[in-house]
């Protein structure tokens, strides 16, 4: 278990005669944002936009991939986004990719260039990359869950040799829900395979056009039975709803990946990132400092419980 | 258990918890403690021993409390009140910063709330809330080695109808060891007279305890006070089921005991109110009416809300059932995992004011009952 050892810095009473009464107070500080100044938004789909972000304070520590940060709109509010950028990039910046599904990430996907936000993290555990060295990468994501694995995704093509083989499966709802369709080249001529699918391929009720689409239609874990990769020498990293994640784990265990090798990226209301409010239990785990990022051994049973 | 040769150990009158507040006052702290008011035993700051509930007891059944007289004048005749030092250590509403935008540019510096301490004395903790204290500190990821209010700690000869301390292993009596307290008063109202026998925990307890009127405590009373505990211990109102709690609630995800209780259950949230330990907080960012001032708010929150388990699309626990497992659950059994300890104390406040009466001991017996033993373990 982590602890975080909190510091107050309230200062001694004027009569103190004795040390100072520290621990009937917990200090602000760690709720208190940096300032990061957005200095790319680039709109990947509707609803979803990829923002890069330059420190204006002292940066936050290092990220790893799978680490989360709580990003503050002025005045709107503050809501955790998983980092979808490499963790090898040299500078401060960060990036997330955020779907509009509410106030606060509404409002970023509308922050333009030169918009102020706050930023608190690094937060919870990240995608084990560097504990994969030499073996096959499988990246397995449900729509939006294909930007946490980015990050790990990134990291492992920057450093491509050190991998086996790497593929990514990625579903989403249709074809324009996609993301980093742009970005698809440059992963390929890093040696990776990426397949992708749709649940349906329907006309567009506007122009009553059936979408261009050059992958398959089905299910996600439908594109697993295509994989010849040797089980026991994979890593999957898998992220997207949590009924894509359960199917995808039992579906990747069946296939013979250790349990312990399939790892999964959960998702409960993280408030604080710092274990103490308590909105992110999942049965024994707070997911900010336990998870995000877990082994699907461990999550399995927490998922299986409904309402937990 | 026989009593330590090695406690400092002395015997005040009990019209000297004057001069124990007047000393307290002297050194710098705010005393509070227990005061009558609204028809309960409530904490607020003591400006002489006359505020303290002289002759006032209590009466708790589940959902129920009530106040009656006591023919002994006892001070601390009663067992724990609706509040508990948590609004203090863990206060129910903060500012945690504040910040003003600059219109033009959109730019904006937080500025985090400098908390001006305040040096409290807890006058009257009984051992159940001195374990509260601790857990709560766990919790809430302290450094337990900080210095913390003094605690003029009370042991219990009186527990409520309520109460379950003794199951929880955190009362009704203090240890020796000075865990938790800087003094610890037992209340003696026998035939020698309203006395306190007083124990001394710390160093700075010393050093109030010289600045009252007090003589060396004679073994009689010594004796005397460990009967009270002792017949106290036997007095306990309820039990926890003789079972490893941990392992019944993890067993006991999918109980149908759990129907049972979100049936009577209101999710009020008025447990984990009165709770000592419980520390959930919710975060609000809100603005004034300019859009240009923002601040963010931290609040005591509750696992009973239906907001408090929302991500974007719904909340994970919308059922009574699911909310009131993952309290019970969290309190009794995941909670050891998270801090190495349960999370109950023992205190009976939850029973005392679930306005339906739900009582946690009777709930885990419950469960105890129906969850079969796991025999190849």
């Amino acid at each position: 278990m982590t602890t975080t050892p909190t510091t107050p810095t309230t200062p001694i009473a004027q009569n103190s005669q004795n040390a100072q009464n520290t621990r009937t107070a917990t200090s602000s500080a760690p709720m208190v944002p940096a300032r990061y100044r957005v200095v790319a938004n680039h709109r990947d789909t509707a609803d979803t936009h990829t923002l890069r972000l330059a420190p204006l304070d002292q940066p936050i520590p290092r990220f790893r991939a799978g680490q989360f940060t709580m990003v503050y709109v002025f005045g709107v509010g503050e809501i955790p986004l998983s980092v979808s950028g490499s963790p090898l990039v040299g500078d401060d910046t960060l990036v997330h990719t955020v779907r509009a599904v509410g106030a606060v990430s509404a409002a970023l996907c509308q922050a333009g260039p030169g918009s102020i936000v706050g930023v608190r993290g690094p937060f919870g555990t990240g995608w084990d990359v560097e504990d994969s060295l030499g073996r096959n990468l499988l990246f397995v994501a449900g729509g939006i869950g294909l930007a946490p694995l980015r990050s790990a995704l990134l990291e492992a093509l920057g450093t491509r040799d050190r991998f086996g083989f790497i593929t990514v499966l990625a579903g989403a709802k249709v074809p324009a829900e996609h993301l980093y369709r742009d970005e698809e080249e440059s992963w390929l001529a890093h040696g990776a395979v990426v397949l992708r699918t749709v649940d349906r391929l329907e006309p567009d009720p506007c122009t009553l056009q059936v979408p261009a689409w050059d992958g398959s239609v089905g299910l996600v874990t439908d594109l697993l039975a295509g994989l010849r990769a040797r089980p026991e020498h994979t890593t999957a990293f898998v992220c997207g709803p949590e009924v894509t994640m359960t199917h995808t784990g039992s579906a990747l265990l069946e296939l013979g990946i250790p349990a312990h090798r399939i790892e999964v990226c959960l998702e409960r209301n993280m408030r604080c990132g710092l274990g103490i409010c308590g909105h992110c239990q999942l049965g024994p785990d707070f997911v900010c400092l336990d998870g995000p990022v877990t082994t699907f051994d461990h999550a399995e049973p927490l998922l299986a419980i409904c309402e937990l | 258990m026989e009593p330590s040769t090695t406690a400092r150990r002395a015997v005040i009158t009990a019209e000297a918890l004057d001069d124990v507040l007047i000393a307290l006052t002297a050194a710098g702290y705010q005393p509070v403690g227990p005061v009558v008011r609204d028809s309960a035993i409530v904490l607020d700051a003591l400006g002489s021993a006359a505020d303290l509930p002289h002759g006032r007891g209590t009466e708790t059944s589940p959902g129920h409390y009530r106040l009656r007289d006591r023919s002994d004048g006892a001070v601390f005749g009663h067992s724990t009140g609706p509040q508990s030092w948590k609004q203090y250590l863990h206060p129910a509403r903060r500012k945690l910063w504040s910040a003003d935008r600059d219109p033009a540019s959109g730019d904006f510096a937080p500025e985090p709330v400098a908390e001006v301490p305040v040096r409290y004395a807890f006058v009257g903790v009984r051992p159940c809330d001195l374990a509260a204290i601790r857990i709560l500190n766990r919790a809430l990821r302290r450094d337990e080695n900080a210095e913390g209010p003094f605690i003029v700690a009370v042991e219990c000869g009186d527990p409520g109808a309520t109460c379950f301390c003794a199951s929880t292993g955190s009362g009704p009596g203090c240890t020796d060891s000075g865990e938790g307290y800087d003094l610890a008063l037992t209340e003696l109202t026998g035939s020698a007279g309203h006395r306190f026998l007083v124990t001394v925990g710390t160093a700075r307890g010393a050093s109030i305890l010289d600045a009252v009127p007090h003589a060396a405590a004679p073994q009689s009373a010594v004796m005397t006070a460990r009967r009270i505990v002792a017949e106290a211990r036997g007095r306990m109102g309820r039990t926890l089921p003789d079972t490893d709690l941990r392992v019944l609630l993890a067993r006991s995800a999918e109980a149908e005991r759990w129907d049972d209780v979100a049936s009577r259950c209101l999710a009020c949230g008025n447990c984990t109110m009165v709770c000592p330990t419980c520390f959930c907080t919710s975060v609000e960012d809100t603005t004034d009416l300019t859009g240009d001032h923002a601040e963010r708010w931290e609040s005591w929150d509750s696992c009973f809300d239906i907001d408090y388990s929302y991500i974007h699309g719904g909340a994970v626990r919308t059922s009574a059932k699911s909310r009131y497992r993952q309290w019970l659950t969290h309190k009794f059994g995941t909670w050891h995992d998270q801090f190495g300890s349960s999370g109950c104390v023992g205190c009976g406040r939850c029973i005392a004011w679930c306005p339906v009466g739900i009582d946690v001991t009777e709930e885990l017996a419950a469960l105890d009952e129906t969850i079969e033993p796991e025999t190849a373990r």
